[in-house]
């Protein structure tokens, strides 16, 4: 795209000073945006302007900047992550947007992430469920030789594909029951396709579902939503992957058994 | 087994479970009562021979009134978690690529009016008033005559067009959905599957819709 002009906004944010407090909406003016900008670089200026009024700037999440930390994330206009797909909030350029629009920014909505501040949402709720089973118990020791575990191409290209999650919480954002069902379905089955994970597949697969609806996600209504919004567009095979280990977990469920050894 | 059943993925699977059976249901259903079409003796003949089978009837039944009722417990138990769990609906909705189809976002008003539907249906056909006919030196109960009476009247004829393409969509949906519930979804599969749906849905439903249809404008 060529055109470099610049370009004047109308924000509609959501301003909330705890999460306790009521919030609401209050309009700002982004004026003279360059294209070139990024999302968080035009909230940047905005914040610039509102700090020069000696008022509160609007607080975000952001950290990398690059699209690779899943700190990033608010809703604008009603999608996660704005309207490109595969793309967090932080890698969203202005160019995307037209001259007069008017954009209306919201925090991620769900029960389990309650508000912090303004755009900024308390996500803790997913690393609990990560501290459930999204990981591995075996030492690996240090890096070793990568083709000295086989692993059929396939698979390995699957577990990329659900390793590529970020925990951005874009899915339970955009989903209209917060469910968690992607980003948990990605972390179990990344683990399961892999030797090293697949030994505790049964046990993850109980604890994270135990544990995604401990924390108070929805169910999955298979709407697509999540998937659509995913920075990462983890796929929703994830999803029928997760339920059918769950099935089968649930299914064949075993116990430890005294006089098994000492383990 | 228990907490298999009380969680959103088990839960899942029974409404997964349960739709399918209703999903085979309609699919048979529609198919019998295209009889009408073609000859009222070998519809009222076709009904008879449903009825006479009484060990076979009862099973049907009984399978059918379970699943309904426990798809639509399930069904409201999940809804209202489901409400709960987002706090809060969106000023703005979603359009564009991150937006979802209609029918995926309202199953469970499709859902209330299907069930609103096939109560009353029971009460016009099955619980309806009962003319009796002969079909080859046997007496039955002549169904086609209830049919024609009902189909001739418009107020019923559109309330059954409207209920009909709410199936038409819950089944647009929940055919796909279900692959996804069940754990079959593959990644090859993804755009087939919403396209199988769909057919499907469409079969069931234009069947469905040529009976009354074919009544109140061909056959009267
Ligand atoms: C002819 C009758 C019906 C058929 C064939 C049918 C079929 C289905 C199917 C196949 C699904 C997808 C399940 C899944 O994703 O695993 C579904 C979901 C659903 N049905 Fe039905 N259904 C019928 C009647 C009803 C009724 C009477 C209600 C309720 C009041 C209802 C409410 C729902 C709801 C709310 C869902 C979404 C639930 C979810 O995805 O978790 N359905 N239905
Ligand atoms: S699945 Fe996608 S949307 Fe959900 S947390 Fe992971 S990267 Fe974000
Ligand atoms: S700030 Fe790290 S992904 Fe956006």
């Amino acid at each position: 795209m060529d055109n470099k002009k610049p370009i004047n906004l109308t924000l509609k944010v959501w301003r909330q000073q705890n999460t306790n407090s009521d919030g609401k909406f209050v309009e700002y003016d982004a004026k003279t945006v360059s294209p070139d900008a990024s999302f968080l670089e035009m909230l940047d200026a905005v914040n610039e302007e509102i700090i020069k009024k000696g008022d509160e700037p609007i607080s975000f999440d952001h950290d990398c900047r690059e699209g690779i930390c899943g700190s990033c994330g608010f809703m604008i206009n009603g999608n996660a992550h704005g309207p490109q797909k595969g793309t967090t909030i932080c890698q969203l350029h202005m160019r995307n947007f037209k001259d007069g629009e008017k954009l209306v920014l919201e925090p991620w909505s769900a029960k389990a992430f309650p508000i912090m501040k303004d755009l900024m949402v308390d996500r803790t709720a997913f690393d609990r469920i990560i501290s459930s089973g999204g990981f591995i118990s075996t030492n690996t020791g240090s890096a070793a030789e990568a083709n000295s575990t086989p692993i059929p191409k396939p698979d390995a290209d699957e577990a990329f594909l659900s390793a590529a999650c970020i925990g951005c919480g874009a899915c339970v954002a955009s989903c209209k029951n917060a469910s968690a069902a992607l980003f948990t379905s990605a972390k179990i089955s990344h683990l399961a396709h892999l030797p090293q994970g697949a030994v505790e597949k049964d046990k993850r697969a109980l604890d994270m579902v135990a544990q995604m609806d401990a924390e108070g996600f929805g169910a999955c209504t298979s709407t697509g939503a999540c998937s659509a919004a995913c920075p990462k567009e983890i796929s929703l095979i994830n999803i029928a992957k997760m339920n059918r280990e769950y099935l089968r977990a649930s299914i064949t469920k075993k116990q430890e058994m005294a006089g098994g050894g000492e383990g | 087994m228990l907490d298999f059943l009380k969680s959103t993925v088990g839960r899942k699977y029974i409404m997964g479970l349960t739709g399918l059976v209703w999903m085979g249901f309609v699919l048979a259903h529609m198919a019998g009562n295209m009889l009408i079409l073609f000859s009222t003796d070998a519809f009222n003949a076709y009904g008879h021979a449903i009825v006479s089978n009484k060990p076979l009837l009862f099973v049907a039944e009984t399978v059918l009134l379970l699943t309904l009722i426990v798809h639509v417990t399930t069904a409201i138990s999940l809804t209202i978690e489901n409400r709960a769990a987002k706090k809060s609906r969106y000023a703005v909705q979603p359009t564009g690529v991150k937006s979802t189809s209609w029918a995926s976002r309202n199953m469970g008003f499709q859902g209330s009016l299907i069930l609103c539907f096939i109560i009353l249906h029971l009460i016009t056909f099955k619980y309806g008033a009962h003319y009796e006919t002969t079909v080859n030196g046997v007496v039955m109960r002549d169904l086609a005559k209830l049919m024609f009476e009902v189909f001739t009247q418009p107020g019923y004829v559109i309330w059954y067009v409207v209920c009909l393409i709410l199936l038409m969509f819950h089944l647009s949906h929940g055919v796909h959905s279900v692959f996804q519930s069940f754990g079959f979804l593959e990644r090859k599969m993804q755009a087939g599957l919403k396209t199988f749906a769909w057919i499907y849905a469409l079969i069931v439903v234009g069947g469905f819709l040529s009976q009354p249809l074919y009544v109140f404008f061909i056959h009267q």
